[in-house]
């Protein structure tokens, strides 16, 4: 009785799940999201992965730009530092992040919206674990209606 | 001899001998009581210039390349408070202009007034008073200014307030923004030739005056000055609705300082904070 009434209010209220928007590079991170595939690793379903050459070519605006249209939280993610495909790109990223995270705390956009992580090629159950993290911390915060332009 | 009378003879000697063919300073406007840039060309006009606390423009942004019309009256000279000197080095650094070609007269300043007759808040804890790149050093020494920190202050109230109440007060002061520009044409440091915000193809930043885009507007803005504004608060000032503008450059100043230990500094050689970067940078932000 008691899951036929659970089945009825998932049919009538479906669960809200969140839409993130992954920025990761192609020689890192894109890997281990393909290596989290084919180790056929479990994780939920709701990112969508933007594959760039590196962390070092992820404008602040890609991020904004994705919450314009539509996404609950956002993960950039790429090599380790001093694993970076192009030397130096990720630790250029890491100092433009670290302001851009600043900046937008000092804006008021909530925390558990916006994520980093070093996942490389061969971190297949790293990348697993830090979406179920993203998601789960997203979950909490709800959908991001407050965004300017998703409001009306 | 005071500092406007110094002034004055530099500039008739710099454009009598022909080592440049153009003063940027100040003069007194026709009307209302204020200065106004003015672009002195002949040794008889240089009584015009006047320097005082009503000086508050940033005339370093008659040096971008983009101010062709500037450009094409010959090498200038540039009258510069402490702050505009740094400007001045922003571009030098950001190889805007060559060092050699220009003639940079400083003057010490003891910070700006309004009408009023009260400091600017973008004066308050100078540590430009003496200007640290010249090639000409007028008037005497002046101690910074100890009336308070007004931008400090309202950097510290907006950090104290919750995140939610942050959020509702910045989204509140985007629906003021009309989107004029004057923030980024009166930057000496914004000084691209085709900025982000006018770019159609992609849009990236919506350009309709909506919370929206000035929200893009101002957080990209702030991103592309981080590290590299001067705290000139000319941005603020230019402001017709009144944005807190200097409050968001102090914050990002702080941020800067806290990450990277840098400060606006006079030094054309350095490289910009985020144009670098340090094995030892922190990586606590990243899981």
């Amino acid at each position: 009785m008691e899951t036929q009434e659970a089945m009825e209010v998932q049919t009538t209220q479906p669960e809200w799940t969140p839409a993130i928007v992954a920025f990761v590079c192609n020689w890192c991170t894109y890997a281990g999201a393909d290596l989290a595939g084919t180790s056929r690793l479990q994780y939920p379903a709701n990112v969508r992965i933007i594959r760039l050459p590196c962390t070092g070519r992820i404008d602040p605006l890609f991020i904004l730009k994705a919450f314009e249209r539509g996404a609950d939280g956002v993960l950039v993610s790429g090599c380790h530092p001093g694993d970076c495909h192009y030397t130096s790109g990720n630790f250029f990223a890491r100092r433009r992040w670290t302001v851009f995270k600043s900046l937008v705390d000092f804006f008021g956009l909530d925390e558990r919206r916006l994520h980093f992580s070093w996942v490389s090629a061969s971190e297949g159950k790293k990348w697993s674990e830090v979406i179920q993290d993203v998601t789960d911390s997203v979950r909490q915060a709800g959908p991001f209606e407050q965004y300017p332009g998703r409001e009306d | 001899m005071g500092t406007m009378e110094e002034l004055r003879a530099l500039a008739r000697d710099l454009l009598g001998s022909g080592r440049v063919q153009v003063v940027i300073g100040y003069e007194n406007a026709p009307r209302g009581g204020g200065v106004r840039p003015a672009f002195i060309t002949s040794p008889e006009d240089a009584d015009r210039l006047v320097f005082d606390d009503r000086c508050k423009n940033n005339l370093a942004v008659y040096l971008q390349k983009k101010r062709k019309e500037v450009r094409g009256m010959g090498r200038p000279a540039i009258v510069v408070k402490g702050c505009d000197a740094r400007a001045v080095a922003g571009l030098i650094r950001d190889s805007q202009v060559h060092r050699d070609d220009v003639e940079m007269v400083a003057v010490h300043c003891p910070g700006v007034r309004g009408e009023d007759g009260c400091l600017d808040a973008r004066c308050s804890v100078c540590d430009c008073t003496t200007p640290e790149l010249y090639d000409h050093l007028l008037g005497a020494p002046v101690a910074a200014s100890q009336e308070g920190d007004p931008l400090g202050e309202s950097v510290e109230r907006l950090d104290q307030m919750s995140r939610d109440e942050r959020w509702a007060f910045w989204m509140k002061e985007m629906e003021r923004c009309t989107r004029c520009n004057a923030c980024r044409e009166v930057c000496p440091i914004c000084y691209c030739d085709q900025c982000v915000q006018d770019k159609t193809i992609p849009r990236w930043i919506d350009s309709s005056a909506h919370k929206q885009g000035n929200l893009s507007w101002h957080i990209t803005r702030a991103m592309h000055l981080a590290g590299r504004c001067v705290g000139c608060g000319e941005c603020e000032r230019a402001c017709h609705a009144q944005l807190p503008l200097a409050t968001l450059m102090r914050k990002v100043r702080d941020i800067v300082e806290v990450s990277f230990g840098e400060r606006p500094h006079g030094d054309p050689e350095k490289t910009s904070p985020l144009g670098v970067f340090s094995l030892e940078d922190s990586d606590s932000l990243f899981k």
